[in-house]
């Protein structure tokens, strides 16, 4: 799997290069650079990109910018993107599209190698991977309006922030330490609960998930 | 048409009335106030070499200066001519010495001496003469009206009406012509000539260093605490630093030193020490970034005001609506107070107000970013000492920029805050 990696920071450039290396992906480039950004996403046509927020030359959201740029010239292309700090802002905007295929992840996920690799994956193959900050975020403005996710059963709440972050029923299950079939009911209780359609794709129902905390007050 | 000719007319007179009104009362006091002051204090600074004066001058000289002040009071709100009063503070409590020479050392007392003798000569006739210009052609009609006999038969010879020497009907008409001239004078100049009065007041007594030395008082004490704070707030970091990140990444580095000893020796123990090394790490990186958010939050330095508002917006557990309209960005450190100032009205609405919807309104005119907080709560929200919002007004002065509080009790409650500032 080829990835374009994005990241200032020569300490964190090489580190990543050698995670992912070591997890078998192949680096198509590893630059550190808006402008060199936006010439490799669209040259080498990777299969995922890693981007930072925060790239050289303006050090403000040119990563992000370029990220989303390179998703409206060819929909669909996967970008995870890190950064030192997560903002709802700027998930909403990965999001907008609805196409899938994002990620937007602390810095910090790093530490946890197996997780970021799995995120990685996850996003390549058109799935979702939110910062569970982002998802608390979410829930806790929720909770604060004391509606609908106040009917939801601690355990279901669980399953509802591990489902908002991109994660499927059987990585729910491993998680948790349950069977599949247990996150299949809880997730079955918990669309009930929230109104929501239920769906086997991963992908929109994250989104729909998502859509509901955005603006089902 | 005829209607407001009419009224124009009909405010000219009432307006020559009141001004000739204004200019005797000031004519009346003008002179006694003037010449006493003037005395009392030549006196009172002539008696400082035996001692008395060290004791007298400190209170005649704030007389002069109640005296002044009140006369730029009148000019403002009579002539419209604003005086600024500039003079310089004098420490509580100081003794008689520190007092009088304090006082003598400010040019503006000295401004104020030059300003009695112009003021009960100049100043004087000039606010007397609207009134004469208005009230001696009455007596003028009065002795055209026949009046004219008893003036006429007083032993003390001619009497003169102006140049006019009144001895019969005939030359008593004459006198009256003259007062129709006068009162036809009156009509233009009454209003003009108390305004001499008081642009002759400002000519002497304003400075034209009374705004300047208002602006660097100002500035000295936004100055200060600007100081202050950035003070307070270094220390803060500090603190923070060493006590959290910096305590933690010593932690690791401990600890990995332990896990070096270990590695061979007890294998399970030092897999256990990794996950608690990479568990502080976390830790304190998840410290520093709230420590930036503190100091400078990430949205605002990558997106500016608008974004890093919504951003903040996004966290709040009340439903908040943003609207932005600024054309371009400011400089950083207006950025900066501008959001702390937005972020602390926004999480005193959440805390105190009760208010279940927010607005948060930015947009930038006539060289000034406005910032307004408004919610639908209960109100009563009071800009006091050591409340959130003096905090946030002290903050804005150092830009020189203002918060309005407007909160009745029942809500809802409306913050502006206003910041000078040009976009870039």
């Amino acid at each position: 799997m080829r990835v374009v990696l994005a990241e200032d920071l020569f300490l964190l450039r090489d580190g990543l290069v050698r995670l992912l290396q070591a997890h078998d992906f192949e680096i198509a480039a590893a630059v550190e650079s808006g402008p060199e950004l936006a010439a490799a996403l669209a040259e080498l046509e990777p299969d995922v990109a890693v981007v930072d927020v925060r790239l050289p030359p303006t050090h403000t959201d040119e990563g992000l910018q370029c990220a989303l740029q390179a998703r409206r010239r060819r929909p669909g292309l996967p970008v995870l993107v890190l950064s030192q700090h997560v903002e709802q802002l700027y998930a909403r905007e990965l999001l907008a599209d609805g196409s899938g295929g994002v990620g937007y992840l602390l810095k910090d996920r790093v530490f946890d190698a197996e997780q970021f690799v799995d995120a990685v994956r996850r996003v390549a193959a058109g799935g979702t991977a939110m910062d569970p900050q982002v998802i608390q975020q979410l829930l806790a403005r929720q909770a604060g309006d004391g509606r609908p996710l106040a009917r939801l059963t601690p355990r279901e709440r669980e399953v509802l922030e591990l489902m908002a972050q991109g994660r499927s029923n059987a990585a729910i299950a491993g998680k948790l330490v349950v069977t599949e079939r247990a996150i299949a009911k809880h997730t079955a209780n918990i669309f009930a609960k929230l109104g929501l359609e239920v769906s086997d794709d991963d992908n929109r129902r994250v989104l729909a998930v998502l859509a509901y905390l955005d603006h089902g007050r | 048409m005829t209607n407001d000719t009419k009224n124009g007319r009909g405010s000219r007179a009432r307006g020559m009335g009141v001004a000739a009104l204004r200019g005797l009362a000031l004519a009346l006091v003008t002179l006694p106030g003037a010449v006493l002051c003037f005395v009392l204090s030549l006196v009172s600074i002539a008696l400082i070499p035996i001692g008395v004066g060290l004791v007298t001058t400190p209170w005649v000289l704030t007389g002069v200066r109640a005296f002044a002040d009140w006369r730029r009071a009148l000019a403002a709100e009579w002539g419209g001519v604003r005086i600024p009063s500039a003079y310089r503070p004098l420490p509580r409590g100081a003794n008689p010495w520190t007092r009088t020479f304090g006082m003598l050392g400010d040019p503006a007392t000295w401004r104020d001496l030059r300003w009695l003798p112009v003021d009960m000569t100049a100043g004087f006739v000039t606010a007397l003469l609207p009134a004469v210009l208005l009230y001696y052609p009455l007596q003028g009609f009065a002795i055209a009206a026949g009046l004219w006999q008893p003036f006429a038969d007083s032993a003390a010879g001619t009497y003169w009406y102006g140049f006019v020497p009144v001895r019969d009907q005939t030359s008593a008409l004459g006198a009256g012509a003259l007062a129709l001239v006068l009162l036809f004078l009156a009509h233009f100049y009454t209003a003009r000539l108390l305004d001499a009065h008081f642009r002759l007041t400002r000519a002497v007594l304003g400075s034209n260093q009374g705004e300047l030395a208002e602006r660097v008082r100002v500035l000295t004490e936004t100055r200060r605490d600007a100081v202050d704070t950035s003070a307070a707030e270094l220390r803060r970091i500090e603190r923070d630093l060493h006590d959290g990140a910096q305590a933690r990444l010593v932690a690791v580095g401990m600890d990995l030193g332990t896990i070096e000893a270990l590695l061979d020796k007890d294998p399970a123990k030092a897999r256990e020490l990794i996950g608690q090394a990479r568990k502080s790490s976390v830790e304190a990186l998840s410290e520093l970034r709230e420590l930036v958010r503190g100091i400078h939050p990430p949205v605002l330095a990558e997106r500016g005001l608008g974004d890093a508002v919504r951003a903040l917006a996004l966290r709040l557990p009340v439903v908040t609506e943003v609207n932005v309209d600024l054309p371009g960005r400011a400089e950083a450190p207006v950025e900066s107070a501008a959001y702390f100032a937005v972020s602390e009205v926004l999480t005193n609405a959440v805390k105190h107000s009760g208010a279940d919807r927010i607005w948060v309104d930015l947009h930038h005119t006539d060289g000034h970013l406005r910032a307004t907080v408004s919610d639908n709560g209960k109100g009563g929200a009071v800009i006091e000492a050591g409340s959130g919002l003096a905090g946030v007004e002290r903050r804005l002065g150092t830009f020189d920029g203002v918060l309005a509080v407007s909160s009745p009790a029942g809500g809802p409650t409306m913050v502006t805050m206003e910041i000078p500032c040009a976009l870039s």
